[in-house]
């Protein structure tokens, strides 16, 4: 589904991504792992259209989209749940799961898809007509993704779903994640919290300083020693 | 009660004000210096809700808004002096000029943020207002003189106007855009809103109804001069935007009457004119520092009874 070949990505004079390589199938989840700075948001920045790759190929149900526009990204599909949540604080969170719905023109088909927002969200339908700016932190994370699935994704984006989260709410955020990826959509999950990261992927990707140094299946990066030791606590 | 039921109610409202004031113009129980200041106030207003436009809604510190009230000014009065055009015509050409000089602006300088942006568009606005400072067709720094044409009338429609296509702008889909790029820009992008473009079209927008302004101002008074558009008239703007709260439309009105009315009465003082005046603004920032208004419109305080806190499936 999507193929991202040799990138580089630049932030004025320093390279953030110096040759990254990945691939997501359909209906999968694959999760990014690695500590800060590594460029994990810088990747999902580029697949979503805010960056530019300098150099390297994305391409995405057979196209390519590198260094396409944004708007162009999401109306093909890819969907992208900003870090640190993003939501529109001074709009109501009905507002805000409409804007999600924005390039979209079919009425009923977003009116559906606001109904399955508040069935995977609950919460959010308790608070449609609060101002997003007054949620809690785990509130708020929930409505960036619904922003996010109100675009009817085939692909979703996701960046740090568990920052700042209590440990709870974090659990709670991941078996949506896993709900959301049954109902069809395919996801490329971005995470520091590798051991939940890797509990719920498919497979998974270890991102350090700019380059992809390892890959695999999760269940075989978890019993990696060199996982084990920098991301899982040597547990 | 239904959305269009209470959007013709208040356009009643409105009419029926300016009947009331247009009678006793007429009549002449308002004297010339009380239909003036109502002139005043309607120039200002225009001028606050295009700016409202540009900082509140959008979100672009914008300081040059003397500029495009400028070039409205001067192009509609060419108009009328130099070409003999109806006012009306006048006005809209003036505006519709004013609007192409935000692009021209816009397009180049919203690629900026912030401060910057706002370092920018002030120096646009200096770069206008020295054009017609040595463009001896419109009288260079001693100024053009100008017949007097705006009435009440004139400037009440145009304030009519102003008020119904920004309100009308803001509530729909290119409003709730150009909102999504104030509130976060980075998410608005993700979202696949054209950031730039809304940027663009606000700015142009608020750039054509200050052109109107101009218009309306230019032939009030009987001479302009380029000293009347300098920095200090953008700052007033700003002010009314800021003081209204930013993000209120019907506060930026407000602070637009409140604040016209009390330069007004205070020339009468001359020597602490000013000194009365910055303290009403810093009173006013003191015990409102979001602004009169804060994000809040007049008519939310109507309906709040009605508001229900949480939602269910049904109430769609």
């Amino acid at each position: 589904m999507l193929k991202v070949n040799d990138i580089n990505v630049f932030y004025g004079n320093i390279q953030a991504l110096k040759g990254v390589s990945l691939e997501v199938n359909e209906g999968e989840i694959v999760t990014l792992i690695g500590a800060n700075g590594a460029g994990k948001s810088t990747l999902l920045k580029t697949l979503s259209g805010l960056l530019k790759p300098k150099q390297g190929t994305i391409e995405y149900l057979g196209s390519s989209i590198a260094g396409k526009q944004a708007q162009s990204i999401v109306k093909a599909g890819i969907s992208h749940v900003p870090e640190g949540r993003r939501v529109f604080a001074n709009m109501t969170v009905e507002e805000n799961l409409e804007l999600g719905a924005y390039l979209r023109k079919d009425k009923d088909g977003i009116a559906k898809d606001l109904q399955r927002v508040f069935e995977l969200f609950p919460r959010l339908l308790e608070r449609r007509k609060q101002q997003s700016g007054t949620l809690s932190g785990g509130e708020q994370q929930m409505l960036a993704m619904g922003r996010a699935i109100m675009a009817k994704p085939k692909l979703l984006l996701l960046d740090e779903p568990s920052m700042g989260l209590a440990p709870l709410m974090v659990k709670t955020i991941f078996s949506i994640v896993k709900e959301i990826n049954k109902e069809g959509t395919t996801i490329l999950l971005v995470e520091q919290n590798a051991h939940m990261a890797l509990s719920v992927a498919d497979r998974a990707y270890v991102i350090e300083t700019g380059r992809v140094v390892l890959s695999g299946t999760a269940k075989e990066l978890k019993e990696t020693e060199q996982v084990k030791a920098a991301y899982l606590g040597g547990l | 009660m239904k959305k269009s039921k209470v959007f013709w109610l208040y356009a009643i409202i409105a009419l029926i004000v300016y009947a009331i004031v247009q009678f006793m113009i007429t009549s002449d129980q308002l004297d010339m210096y009380y239909s003036n200041l109502l002139i005043t106030i309607a120039i200002n207003i225009i001028l606050a809700v295009s700016l409202h436009l540009v900082i509140g809604i959008t979100g672009q510190f914008s300081i040059g808004h003397a500029g495009f009230l400028a070039v409205g000014a001067y192009i509609s009065a060419i108009c009328t002096m130099h070409f003999d055009l109806p006012f009306p015509v006048a006005l809209f050409i003036g505006a519709v000029v004013a609007a192409l000089a935000g692009l021209v602006v816009g397009i180049p300088s919203l690629r900026l943020k912030g401060d910057y942006l706002a370092i920018a568009t002030l120096g646009f606005a200096e770069i206008i207002r020295i054009i017609f400072l040595n463009t001896d067709y419109v009288g260079g720094a001693a100024g053009m003189q100008i017949t007097q044409m705006t009435t009440w009338t004139y400037a009440f429609f145009g304030v009519f106007i102003t008020v119904i296509i920004i309100a009308n702008f803001t509530k729909s889909r290119h409003g709730r855009a150009c909102i999504a790029v104030r509130e976060d820009e980075i998410a608005a992008d993700a979202m696949g809103i054209n950031t730039t473009y809304y940027k663009v079209v606000a700015f142009a927008l608020g750039s054509f109804f200050a052109g109107l302004a101009g218009g309306l101002f230019s032939h009030n008074f009987y001479i302009i001069q380029p000293s009347q558009f300098g920095f200090l008239k953008s700052f007033d703007i700003l002010i009314y935007v800021v003081l209204g709260g930013l993000g209120s439309l019907s506060g930026a009105i407000i602070a637009a009457i409140l604040l016209t009315v009390v330069s007004m009465y205070l020339t009468e003082f001359p020597e602490t004119r000013m000194i009365i005046y910055s303290l009403v603004l810093i009173i006013v920032m003191l015990y409102r520092p979001s602004g009169l208004m804060g994000t809040k419109e007049i008519t939310d305080y109507f309906k709040l009874g009605k508001r229900s806190k949480g939602g269910n499936l049904d109430d769609q």
